[in-house]
């Protein structure tokens, strides 16, 4: 039998031993991005690399989404989180969705889960950022 | 008056909320008269028509709308800029004149919205029902973002947009109760305005005990989707010079007229930055108009949900920087206050039909500056300041001056 394969749910998530997120770092004025690029926004500049974004962080804006649209289950929390100086939007996952337990500025860091194996028996796998 | 500048000589907004028997041209067609009958002056006087429908962006609205109210063979510009798009068709009207290509010009921008739902996000990647789990799209996603990853619906995307003023500035009182109390503001506003979509005053309790939408934005905090046009007959200064004394007496100087898009920042394209580029387009617009916040006798701003009042108090620099808080907790944005903020009763409860709002603004302002706004008139207005956002983003900042002397 095959080793189950794995995907992840962005090209942006690297899985393994140490899942991470990784960016498109402009090279000539640093700029990040997370999607596939056809220049820099910032200087114009067409070369970019490869760079991991830490895994931990801090929570610097949230909102707990409890009416979305249709297929997309709630609630969940959204955020975007300030990982090492590189933003970051993702879900709050493995809390409480409520202003008790979701705190401006609190410390996160990278978690993932599975989406489920599809008919190929690949997994998905998504990514999100928990209290820590 | 001087033979430079632009006035806005007639402008008119349709009642906002539910017109089931009409239809987009109706609405666009009833602005756009009323604002020429207010204007004085014709469909044969126009030199240019910019006209905006953004749900029907690719159907060539102005047309149609001309074929109703009058076809002369003028230009046509339909244009799309997300809630910025009546902002959009007034400044193409204006840089028509001001580029000397004519001398009057009419922009109308008209939605029919009401029974619309969420808008933003859902979209993103594949889809989650695949039974194959495939890449797709800037991000290669296998599987639809939103939700998933964050959020791109408006109600979440501008709750952010307030949650993280709060945390820049080191807020650390009651942040839902702070942004409800936002919308209690508008809401008690909106029951001086007869064409308001919703006219009901709401209690704070009544406002954060209604639906939660995405917190902190419940949904009285949020913007009511609604049907509503508005039109603007836009004249140069020495034009205005030619018209009758009754017209140079109500026409209202646009002292400013600014247009911009986001510069580029860290984290713009993770959270849209709604921040730069209005403080951009307003620091253009009080230089273009000679004019300081502290002279703004009323501002008009994009309040799509309540977190996002809070942060155009700092953008537009009616406070120091990162004083929002301080600026709201003063009364100051009350009507009664230094500088009351949208006396309208704001998109929350006045109602947001996309591409009207970015005149329906102007029309608000103007209404005051001419002393025609009756029970909720602002006494002795004389400047005011429209803005709005189109998430994106593109931002219009309009300064209006009465030019009663």
């Amino acid at each position: 039998m095959a080793t189950k394969t794995q995907i992840p749910i962005v090209d942006y998530l690297v899985l393994g031993d140490d899942p991470h997120l990784e960016a498109t770092e402009c090279t000539s004025c640093g700029a990040r991005y997370f999607d596939r690029r056809n220049a820099c926004a910032s200087c114009f500049g067409t070369d970019f690399t490869t760079v991991d974004v830490p895994t931990e962080g801090t929570l610097r804006s949230f909102t707990i989404v409890t009416f979305a649209a249709p297929g997309v289950p709630v609630p969940f929390v959204a955020g975007i989180v300030d990982a090492g100086g590189t933003s970051v939007r993702t879900n709050i996952i493995n809390v409480e969705p409520d202003d008790e337990h979701v705190k401006l500025g609190m410390p996160v860091r990278l978690a993932t889960y599975s989406l489920g194996t599809d008919d190929d028996g690949v997994e998905a796998i998504g990514f999100g950022y928990e209290p820590c | 008056m001087s033979s430079d500048d632009i006035y806005i000589l007639g402008i008119h907004m349709t009642k906002f909320g539910k017109h089931p028997d009409s239809d987009v041209v109706d609405l666009g067609a009833e602005a756009a008269m009323a604002a020429l009958a207010d204007a004085g002056v014709t469909m044969a006087d126009m030199g240019i028509l910019a006209a905006g429908n953004l749900m029907n962006a690719s159907a060539g609205f102005g047309q149609q709308l001309q074929k109703q109210i009058g076809q002369t063979g003028i230009p046509v510009f339909n244009v799309a800029n997300a809630c910025a798009t009546g902002a959009t068709a007034l400044r193409t009207a204006i840089m028509a004149i001001k580029a000397g290509e004519c001398d009057m010009g009419l922009a109308v921008g008209v939605e029919k919205l009401a029974g619309a739902g969420l808008l933003g996000g859902g979209g993103g990647g594949g889809k989650s029902d695949e039974h194959k789990w495939e890449p797709s799209g800037r991000f290669g996603a296998v599987a639809g973002v939103d939700g998933r990853i964050g959020t791109a619906a408006m109600p979440g995307t501008f709750a952010q947009v307030g949650m993280e003023y709060l945390h820049e500035n080191d807020y650390s009182g009651e942040a839902f109760e702070l942004f409800a109390r936002i919308s209690v503001k508008n809401h008690k506003h909106s029951t001086l305005n007869p064409l308001a979509a919703y006219t009901k005053e709401m209690s704070l309790e009544q406002v954060m005990g209604d639906v939660m939408i995405a917190y902190p934005n419940t949904r009285p905090m949020c913007s009511a989707n609604c049907d509503g046009g508005a039109a603007a007959v836009v004249v140069s200064g020495a034009k205005l010079k030619t018209l009758s004394k009754e017209q140079q007496r109500r026409a209202v100087k646009v002292s400013a007229s600014v247009l911009t898009s986001d510069p580029w920042q860290e984290a713009c394209q993770v959270l849209p930055d709604v921040n730069t580029l209005t403080r951009m387009a307003a620091e253009q617009a009080y230089e273009q108009a000679g004019v300081s916040p502290e002279d703004l006798d009323l501002v008009e701003l994009h309040d799509c949900f309540a977190t996002a009042e809070l942060v155009h108090y700092d953008n537009l620099m009616l406070c120091e920087p990162g004083g929002a808080v301080d600026l709201f907790e003063s009364g100051a944005t009350w009507r009664d206050g230094s500088t009351p903020v949208n006396v309208s009763g704001g998109l929350e409860s006045k109602g947001h039909p996309i591409s009207a709002t970015g005149i329906a603004n102007i029309w608000e302002v103007c209404h005051h500056l001419r002393g025609e706004a009756g029970d909720r008139q602002i006494e002795g207005a004389k400047v005011g300041l429209a803005h709005v956002i189109g998430l994106g983003s593109a931002c219009g900042v309009h300064i209006l001056e009465s030019s009663a002397a």
